[in-house]
């Protein structure tokens, strides 16, 4: 009887519905695989603070603030999930951090995009963080144990910031008329975005076959915008708003609906630098990075200064 | 940008509530043990997940290899005879 390999063994527990753990044997395509993924996601959720924190002095009440303000601390909290979910992978938070500011790693293009009225706030926490959960509800079946238990954590919070943007959205649409065309113009703005949250279609997605196989991802870009799109639409109708999709319309046999062509070259410029926003996102990170390091190298220096107090005191 | 002003890693454990353990929830960047304390406040109790915090740093964590795996723990697969349900009790006794 023939030893099975490593890669056999690692492949088996994965088929098996079991996870793999940090000190586990992986290949290293898994690893570079999900560190790309997972940095990524933890990347798109820092970022993702800024437009909407754009809001968070301007927000039209102060109950308003104060969730727009308890919604951007869990985003924080997210990104922080998902480094740590990184960080047992080998990649030090530092490294993914500068990968960041330098372009070497990605974040979700979605946030390349302005937030220029209040409605925005609304159709983010509806259409956006409606989309981020569908692909992590799917992710809480990830392969890896920790960024499993992270799409755990996240999803039992995201569920506040879907139905805050919700509730923004029909205050608006059953508002008056202006408040209405408000939130029909962000939901224009937001709704293809959205749809390419998803990432590329099938047949150009290069990570995703492998991905599949590795249960790192559990459906495909594809399926997952076809989930998002069945589960909105009949709220965009509750709203009595429309899509920007003239093509859109349900197929009563198979009870999907069937939505026009995405445009992918809009989708290739702004992962590429050239969204509107990119600029100005990056821009933001490299000055917090910047300017935040003097308060970690003092930290860091008084933490030392105790521990060499205490040492000294009991010598 | 230099990386040498990293802080070190922290586990962090909750209690959820009185009379439970403490469990390992994730990890968190903190300087010293205090500031690891108000950042797991701040990044694992949002919504009251915890009554009672402990941070250790990261680096005093020793952990079984998981190529040990069997040889720890398969031992105890054919102890039948430490389970309850190895022992056969006459009906009429009732429970035991």
């Amino acid at each position: 009887m023939g030893e099975i390999s490593l890669e056999e063994k690692f492949q088996n527990t994965i088929d098996k519905e079991s996870k793999i753990e940090p000190k586990d044997w992986m290949p290293d395509g898994y690893r570079k695989n999900l560190i790309r993924q997972i940095s990524q996601h933890a990347h798109s959720e820092i970022i993702g603070m800024l437009p909407e924190g754009n809001w968070i002095t301007r927000a039209p009440s102060l109950m308003r603030k104060v969730s727009l303000l308890a919604k951007v601390q869990d985003e924080a909290g997210h990104g922080l999930y998902l480094y740590s979910a990184m960080e047992t992978l080998g990649l030090s938070r530092d490294e993914s951090l500068e990968q960041l500011i330098t372009g070497k790693a990605k974040y979700s293009s979605i946030f390349n995009y302005p937030t220029i009225s209040w409605a925005d706030i609304g159709a983010i926490g509806w259409l956006v963080d409606g989309a981020a959960i569908v692909n992590q509800v799917a992710l809480q079946r990830t392969s890896y144990g920790p960024y499993a238990r992270a799409m755990v954590k996240i999803c039992k919070e995201e569920s506040f910031h879907q139905r805050q943007g919700f509730e923004i959205m029909t205050n608006l649409a059953k508002g008056t008329k202006e408040q209405k065309e408000m939130a029909q113009n962000a939901l224009n703005r937001f709704w293809w975005p959205s749809l390419m949250m998803f990432g590329p279609s099938d047949k150009d997605s290069t990570h995703s076959d492998q991905s599949l196989k590795w249960k790192i991802k559990r459906m495909t870009n594809d399926e997952l915008r076809q989930e998002f799109v069945n589960k909105t639409i009949p709220q965009v109708e509750f709203l009595g708003l429309t899509v920007p999709d003239p093509d859109l319309k349900l197929n009563k046999k198979t009870g999907q609906y069937e939505f026009g062509a995405i445009n992918w070259e809009e989708f290739y410029n702004v992962i590429k630098g050239r969204g509107p926003c990119n600029k100005e996102r990056i821009a933001a990170r490299t000055k917090a990075q910047k300017e935040g390091e003097w308060v970690k190298a003092a930290a860091k220096a008084y933490s030392a200064k105790k521990i060499n107090r205490r040492n000294t005191k009991a010598a | 940008m230099s990386t040498n002003n990293e802080w070190p890693l922290w586990e962090v454990f909750l209690r959820t509530k009185k009379g439970l353990n403490h469990k390992h929830v994730g990890s968190i960047h903190a300087a010293d043990e205090e500031m690891a304390i108000e950042n797991a406040r701040d990044v694992y109790t949002r919504r009251n997940e915890g009554i009672s915090i402990w941070v250790v740093e990261s680096s005093h964590i020793h952990a079984s290899s998981p190529s040990e795996q069997e040889s720890l723990f398969d031992a105890a697969n054919d102890k039948v005879y430490r389970h309850p349900t190895f022992y056969n009790i006459p009906d009429e006794v009732g429970h035991i």
